[in-house]
């Protein structure tokens, strides 16, 4: 009985500890945000009027909200920002897939140094990383030079602050994030099953499409999910890479923040993008715990 | 055709090289129309790879194989009239054991009827009907052997390959199945090639068996012939035990030679018209079963008749073995019938006692 007690006990511990950290470092910021996008900007120190006035009244305004909701601005952002996390995403995948593939499948002494090179960039500060694209796509940076030495071109391409720019750097930033997960499901299958396949009839193309990729569902979700969210919500890319109408989320709440000090509105901006998020998020969890279910 | 098609299976000089180590080395084989042939190796011999480069999965780096007389050397995996059962099973995680059968027919694009028709009848012939519509993580190891075996025997191809069917499952399950495997050969008459490194398992399963080592055949024969009569020190060791007393040949007869051998302390007569010469230096072999144990002189004068002392003897129920030691210090070992029941032992530890065998029981080995 004792036994069983303190293993009730330590079960308790070990699932407090990450809820716990949820609470302090998600759920509390999370209110703090909500208490401040719910508030009217005032210039003053906090720059926003407190949720509570003299009398010990409730004052709180949706108008940060109906703002959001109502200028066209923010939803032409919004919507520009999801729609290249998404082109991100799907180009990562498509590159991501191949390399996660041909790393699991190479030899287990290459396997290392192929692993190492795509973490590689991480030993770089993200900062200079972006920087050295914009040496690249730059007027008479390498790329055009070589375009214009090759023959393809004869003046310089604009590439840099493009939409284009935008989304080579969210791929090449958040590439790894993609690989790494793929290469962790696809090193665990079997390769017996795809020639087991293809022992049953099916052709490369086939076998691919009923054996790896089902199999690999696991590790698409996370890697999409590990490349959507922080493409969603990016700064330094669009800012660095973009021009200057190419307006993301991530930039326009930096600029709501810090440049027009109106901290309510960049709140309910930071809140509507975690409800976009969430949205994915538990649409995927739902469709895994389905799985499971199944599987059971 | 009443007559069974003996080259159904033509394989002809099939090697294969990894870089420079060769795992298959010119192997020529026939095999039968509804054969259940077996290939007996080693750990590392080649015998996988020489069953995957029959199923389609590795090129030969020389040769051709010839299935029905249709050259399918260069044919990809899902051209082939062949299935293969997977040493791993490699049955799909993510489909249903009915899901998993079917799956053939499907790629074949086999109306929807008859898929279902031809599923249960599978179904039914590898007694899984109750699991078929569970995960394959639910099953048993026996039972995903069955969705193995299911699977590949779907399509009705002419020739199934099994590396390993029972090497993953228990004894007792092992020897259970090893019959229902012949049984279902039987009643479908599809060729069968089973690779095994089990040579218990080859012995009862197969029509023929291909020894093989280092990616070469040594032998290929039916059981009884390989144990009776090898041709080759390995194959001799490797199936069974034996008795091996090396010598020189002193003496050819018509059909005798006679081989001086210190470790026999003696000379040994065996039979046979082999290509030896006189002075080469050869191996006789002996089995222990054939082999008798008294304690007075052998009266048969052909016998061979050597005297030794009981070392160890060990009662098996239905069979006894004695370990002896012969005057040069060689150890053989010797095994008999219990044919009486008697509580009483005839020889005990210690025990002086002559062993003897026939001529013709004697096997003349060359290196
Ligand atoms: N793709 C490959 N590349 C290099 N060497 C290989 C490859 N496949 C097999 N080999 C080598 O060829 C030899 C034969 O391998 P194979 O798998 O045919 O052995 P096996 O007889 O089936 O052994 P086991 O009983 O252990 O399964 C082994 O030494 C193995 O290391
Ligand atoms: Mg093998």
């Amino acid at each position: 009985m004792a036994a069983v007690k303190q293993r009730d006990w330590w079960e308790r511990v070990t699932i407090a500890v990450p809820y716990l950290w949820l609470l302090v470092f998600f759920l509390l910021p999370f209110a703090i945000i909500l208490k401040i996008s719910l508030a009217d900007p005032v210039i003053a120190q906090p720059p926003f009027t407190p949720t509570f006035d003299e009398q010990g009244s409730l004052s709180i305004t949706a108008d940060n909200f109906l703002f959001l909701l109502t200028d066209k601005l923010y939803a032409v952002t919004y919507l520009k920002s999801i729609v290249m996390a998404t082109a991100a995403t799907i180009l990562c995948l498509a590159l991501g897939f191949p390399m996660a593939f041909g790393i699991a499948r190479s030899a287990p002494s290459t396997r290392g140094v192929l692993l190492l090179l795509i973490i590689l960039p991480f030993w770089i500060s993200f900062l200079l990383r972006v920087y050295a694209w914009m040496g690249l796509l730059n007027n008479y940076g390498v790329i055009n030079n070589m375009l214009i030495w090759l023959g393809v071109i004869d003046q310089p391409v604009r590439l840099l602050y493009t939409d284009f720019a935008i989304f080579i750097g969210l791929t090449y930033s958040y590439l790894p994030f993609m690989v790494l997960p793929l290469y962790a499901t696809l090193e665990r299958m079997d390769i017996d099953l795809i020639e087991a396949a293809q022992d049953l009839g099916a052709s490369r193309t086939e076998a691919f499409w009923d054996v790896t990729w089902p199999l690999a569902r696991a590790g698409v979700i996370a890697g999409c999910l590990l490349v959507f969210i922080p493409a969603m919500g990016e700064y330094v890319v669009p800012y660095l890479l973009g021009g200057p109408e190419s307006l993301l989320i991530g930039r326009v709440l930096f600029d709501e923040f810090f440049v027009n000090r109106d901290w309510p509105l960049a709140s309910a901006v930071t809140i509507m993008l975690l409800l976009l998020l969430v949205a994915p998020i538990v649409f995927m969890q739902r469709n895994q715990a389905r799985e499971i279910d199944a599987q059971q | 055709m009443s007559e069974k098609q003996k080259d159904f299976i033509r394989i002809r000089g099939v090697s294969k090289l990894f870089g420079d180590f060769v795992a298959v080395d010119n192997v020529n084989l026939d095999i039968g129309r509804g054969e259940l042939f077996s290939i007996l190796g080693g750990s590392g011999c080649g015998k996988s790879t020489l069953l995957r480069i029959m199923a389609g999965f590795e090129t030969p780096t020389a040769g051709t194989i010839e299935i029905d007389g249709v050259d399918i050397t260069h044919l990809p995996p899902y051209e082939r009239p062949v299935n293969m059962m997977f040493q791993s099973y490699a049955i799909f995680p993510h489909m249903t054991v009915e899901d998993n059968i079917a799956y053939g027919l499907r790629k074949d694009r086999v109306a929807r009827p008859e898929v279902t028709a031809r599923v249960d009848d599978v179904i039914n012939l590898v007694k899984l009907g109750e699991f078929r519509k569970r995960k394959p993580e639910q099953l048993s190891g026996g039972q995903r052997q069955r969705v193995a075996l299911a699977r590949a025997l779907i399509k009705r191809p002419k020739v199934l390959l099994l590396d390993e069917p029972l090497a993953a499952l228990d004894k007792k399950l092992r020897e259970h199945t090893q019959f229902e495997l012949m049984a279902i050969q039987d009643q479908l008459g599809v060729t069968f090639i089973v690779v095994t490194h089990d040579q218990e398992e080859a012995m009862t399963l197969s029509s023929r068996i291909a020894v093989m080592e280092k990616g070469c055949f040594l032998q290929v024969g039916e059981p009884k012939e390989i144990y009776e009569y090898p041709t080759s020190r390995f194959v001799a060791d490797f199936i069974g035990t034996i008795n091996m007393f090396e010598g020189t040949v002193t003496q050819l007869g018509d059909e005798t030679i006679i081989v001086n051998s210190a470790e026999a302390g003696t000379n040994l007569h065996a039979l046979g018209d082999h290509a030896v010469e006189v002075g080469q230096h050869v191996c006789i072999a002996v089995r222990p079963e054939k082999i008798f144990i008294s304690r007075d002189e052998p009266e048969n004068a052909d016998d061979i008749k050597v005297r030794g002392v009981v070392d160890d003897l060990g009662y098996f129920g239905n069979l006894s073995l004695y370990r002896v030691r012969l005057s040069s210090g060689k150890v053989i070992q010797v095994s008999s019938q219990n044919r009486q029941r008697s509580a009483k032992r005839f020889v005990e530890w210690e025990d002086e006692i002559w062993v003897s065998w026939r001529p013709r029981s004697a096997v003349v080995l060359r290196d």
